[in-house]
C-alpha cells in the first residue's frame, strides 16, 4: 500500500505541486488584486477619461491627458529633476548606507551589533511626516543646527538649509538610508570571512579586498537598495513640499496637485502612469547591468 | 396599585416618552463643511444638540470640486452645506442645491443686505445660500520686521525682504492677488500677461509657498517671513490666539474678498433641522464666542460683529468703510480660466526653481 501511495505522488507530478501550494498563496493574492490591481487598473481607466465618472457630468474616452504632458514643457522638466533628485538621493544613501553596513556585518559583534542595527532601523518606526517636520526644525535658520554649530564653533556661521534643494536631499536620504542598509547588510553578512582572510595572506591590500571581492559580492545587495530608493523618490511629493520651498516643485508635488488641489483625477493619473512608464524603462535599460550583478 | 409598582409604571412611561421623543427629535443633520470651520466646533456642536436635539454628523472637503462631487454622488446625504458664494451658482445650476426658506431662519433679519441679497446666493427671488461669514485676502505682515506698516502691496516687491515672502500655493488666489497689483478687476482679467510678468518678477523674491495656517504661523514664530498674502481671519487667529507679532494690512490697491454662505441640498432629509443650524451658526452668540475663542471670519450678521469686543479686528479694522471701498469680491471663475490660471502658475513655480 505505501509503494501505491508514493508512486501514485510521483505519476502526479508538477500538478500536485500546487495543492499544497495554494491555500498558502491565495491570501496574499486575494489581497494584492484587491489593494493593488484593482484600484490600480480604475487610475489607468481614469486617466483615459475627459471627466471623472465620480463627478456625475458627461465623460468620454481620450487621450489628451497623455497628450498634456507633451503640450506644457515644464512637466518634462519636472520629470528630468525629479529623476535627478532620485539620483542623487540614491548616491548618497549608497555612500553613507554601504560603510554603515559594512561596519554591522564585518565589524561589529553582539550586543554592539544589536544597538547600532537598532539606531539604523529607527526612523521607520517613526511616522514619515514627523520625520520631515522634525528635519524643518533642525535646518531652518536659528534652527537647531544653526544654534549648536554656533555654540560648538569659535566663528559665526550662518546655517540656514530650510526650503532649499540640499534640504529635500537630507530629509529623503535620510528617509530611505535604512533600505540601502539592510541590503547591503544581508548580502555583506554572507561572504565568507574566510574568502577576506585569504586575500588578506595572499597579499592583497586592504582598497583591492574592497574593490575586487567584497563590493563585486555585495552589488546584488547594493543594486536592490538602489532601486528600493530610487523608484519612490522619483514619484516623492511630501518632504520636496515641506522641506523644499520655493524649490519644492517636482514631478511627485504637481500630481499631487492634480488629486488633492485641482481634483482632475484623470490628469494626475496620466502623469503617474507616464511616470511608472519612464521608470520601467529606465529600469528595463538598466537590466542587463543589474542581472550581471545580481 | 402598591407603591413600587406605581413607580415601575411612571418610570416606564416616562421612558417611552423619552424615547418616542428622542425618536422624533433626535433626527441626524449631516453637515458639510471643510475641516475646523467653524461648524465642527465641540463646544459649538454640543450647545446646539442640547437646544435642538439634532445630532450633528460632520463630513469634510478639501476642495470646492471635491464638494460639488460630493453632493452630486450623495444626494440625500448632506442636509447642511458650506459653500463660497463664487460656487453657489454652479451648485444651483446642476440643480444640487433648494431653496432656503428664510422665514425660518430669523436671523437673516440682521444680516447685511447686499450680503443677503448678493446675486451669487439668489436666483428669481429665492435664497439658495444664506450668508455666514466673509473675509479678505491680502498680506500680512511680521511686526518685528517692520518699524512701520507698510500700506502698499508693493512691499512684497521690496529688495529688502528678499527670501523673506511667502505666497500661498493656489493658482486662483497667485492670479487675482498679480491682477490687484497691476491694478485690474479680479473678476475680469483683461490683460493676463501684464499678471504673468508681474507675478514672474515676484518669484525671485519668493521662500516658499504655503498650503496651511501653520505653515505660515510657524514661518513667522522661527523669523523666516517678513511678509505674505494672507486672509484676514487667519491673521486674526495667529494674533489672539498664538499671540504671533502678526499684523494684517489692506493694501491702497484693493483686497480680494470672499463670502460663504450656507446651503441646503436637495432631497435633504432634515430640512427643519438644517433652518436650526445654519440660523444658530449666524446667531451672535455662537459668532461671539467663536471670534473671541478661536479667531474667526466676520460674520455676515451685522448684530453678530455690533456684540464683538470693541477692540476686535473684525469690528474695527474690516468695519471700516474705507476698507469696504477696497474689496473686490470674488465672483464664480469658469472652469476655461481655471485651468488657464493653474498652468500659469505652474509655469511660473517651475521657472523660478
Amino acid at each position: 500500500m505505501p509503494q501505491t501511495d508514493v508512486s501514485q505522488r510521483a505519476s502526479t507530478g508538477p500538478r500536485s505541486q500546487w495543492r499544497p501550494a495554494l491555500p498558502l498563496l491565495l491570501p496574499a493574492y486575494l489581497w494584492l488584486t484587491v489593494a493593488i490591481f484593482l484600484p490600480l487598473s480604475a487610475m489607468a481607466f481614469f486617466s483615459f477619461m475627459t471627466e471623472l465618472p465620480l463627478s456625475g457630468k458627461p465623460w468620454a474616452f481620450t487621450l489628451a491627458n497623455y497628450a498634456a504632458f507633451f503640450e506644457k514643457s515644464f512637466y518634462a522638466v519636472l520629470l528630468r529633476d525629479s529623476l535627478r533628485l532620485a539620483l542623487e538621493v540614491t548616491l548618497w544613501c549608497a555612500l553613507l548606507g554601504f560603510p554603515c553596513a559594512y561596519v554591522l556585518a564585518k565589524i561589529l559583534k553582539g550586543r554592539s551589533r544589536e544597538a547600532i542595527f537598532l539606531l539604523v532601523i529607527l526612523p521607520f518606526w517613526s511616522n514619515g511626516l514627523v520625520r520631515v517636520f522634525s528635519w524643518a526644525i533642525a535646518l531652518r535658520g536659528n534652527g537647531l543646527l544653526d544654534r549648536t554649530l554656533n555654540a560648538i564653533l569659535p566663528f559665526q556661521v550662518n546655517v540656514d538649509l530650510m526650503f532649499s534643494y540640499p534640504a529635500i536631499v537630507i530629509g529623503l536620504v535620510h528617509s530611505y538610508l535604512p533600505y540601502m542598509v539592510l541590503t547591503c547588510y544581508l548580502t555583506l553578512q554572507a561572504i565568507d570571512d574566510s574568502l577576506i582572510e585569504a586575500a588578506r595572506s595572499l597579499g592583497a591590500s586592504r582598497f583591492t579586498v574592497l574593490r575586487r571581492l567584497i563590493i563585486p559580492l555585495s552589488l546584488p545587495g547594493l543594486v536592490a537598495g538602489s532601486v528600493l530608493i530610487f523608484v519612490p523618490v522619483v514619484g516623492s511629493f511630501m518632504e520636496p513640499r515641506i522641506l523644499g520651498g520655493r524649490a519644492g516643485t517636482f514631478y511627485g508635488t504637481v500630481i499631487e496637485d492634480q488629486f488633492v488641489a485641482v481634483f482632475n483625477w484623470p490628469l494626475g493619473a496620466a502623469l503617474s502612469f507616464i511616470l511608472l512608464a519612464v521608470v520601467l524603462i529606465i529600469l528595463g535599460a538598466a537590466s542587463p547591468i543589474l542581472k550581471r550583478a545580481a | 396599585m402598591n407603591k413600587p409598582k406605581r413607580i415601575a409604571t411612571i418610570t416606564a412611561s416616562f421612558l417611552t416618552a423619552g424615547l418616542l421623543a428622542g425618536a422624533v427629535q433626535a433626527a441626524d443633520l449631516h453637515v458639510l463643511n471643510w475641516k475646523g470651520y467653524g461648524t465642527d466646533e465641540t463646544w459649538a456642536v454640543e450647545a446646539f444638540e442640547k437646544a435642538s436635539g439634532h445630532n450633528v454628523i460632520h463630513d469634510y472637503f478639501n476642495s470646492e470640486q471635491e464638494m460639488l462631487t460630493k453632493l452630486r454622488t450623495n444626494p440625500g446625504t448632506y442636509d447642511v452645506v458650506m459653500i463660497n458664494a463664487a460656487f453657489t451658482g454652479q451648485a444651483l445650476s446642476e440643480g444640487l442645491i433648494q431653496p432656503v426658506d428664510v422665514s425660518k431662519i430669523p436671523n437673516v433679519a440682521d444680516v447685511a443686505l447686499e450680503m443677503a441679497e448678493s446675486p451669487m446666493l439668489n436666483a428669481d427671488g429665492k435664497t439658495y445660500g444664506v450668508p455666514w461669514v466673509w473675509g479678505l485676502t491680502a498680506i500680512a505682515v511680521n511686526e518685528n520686521a517692520f518699524s512701520q506698516l507698510p500700506t502698499s502691496i508693493q512691499v512684497m516687491w521690496d529688495e529688502k525682504h528678499k527670501g523673506k515672502v511667502v505666497l500661498r500655493d493656489d493658482a486662483l488666489e497667485a492670479v487675482q492677488f498679480g491682477a490687484i497689483a497691476t491694478g485690474q478687476n479680479i473678476n475680469d482679467i483683461k490683460d493676463l500677461g501684464a499678471v504673468r510678468a508681474k507675478l514672474a518678477s515676484l518669484m525671485p523674491q519668493v521662500r516658499a509657498f504655503w498650503g496651511s495656517e501653520n505653515e505660515w504661523n510657524q514661518m513667522v514664530a522661527s523669523g523666516q517671513l517678513d511678509v505674505g498674502t494672507y486672509w484676514s481671519g487667519s491673521a486674526s487667529r495667529a494674533k489672539t490666539n498664538f499671540k504671533l507679532p502678526v499684523a494684517f494690512v489692506i493694501p491702497e490697491e484693493g483686497v480680494v474678498g470672499w463670502l460663504d454662505g450656507l446651503s441646503i441640498p436637495t432631497g435633504a432629509k432634515n430640512v427643519e433641522g438644517a433652518a436650526a443650524f445654519i440660523n444658530y451658526m449666524i446667531d451672535p452668540g455662537f459668532y461671539v464666542e467663536w471670534d473671541t475663542k478661536v479667531g474667526a471670519p466676520v460674520s455676515a450678521n451685522s448684530k453678530a460683529v455690533a456684540a464683538l469686543p470693541e477692540t476686535a479686528f473684525n469690528r474695527t479694522v474690516l468695519g471700516d468703510p474705507k476698507v469696504a471701498a477696497r474689496i473686490q469680491f470674488q465672483a464664480p471663475v469658469s472652469d476655461a480660466d481655471r485651468e488657464k490660471y493653474l498652468a500659469l502658475w505652474q509655469e511660473l513655480k517651475v521657472e523660478v526653481k
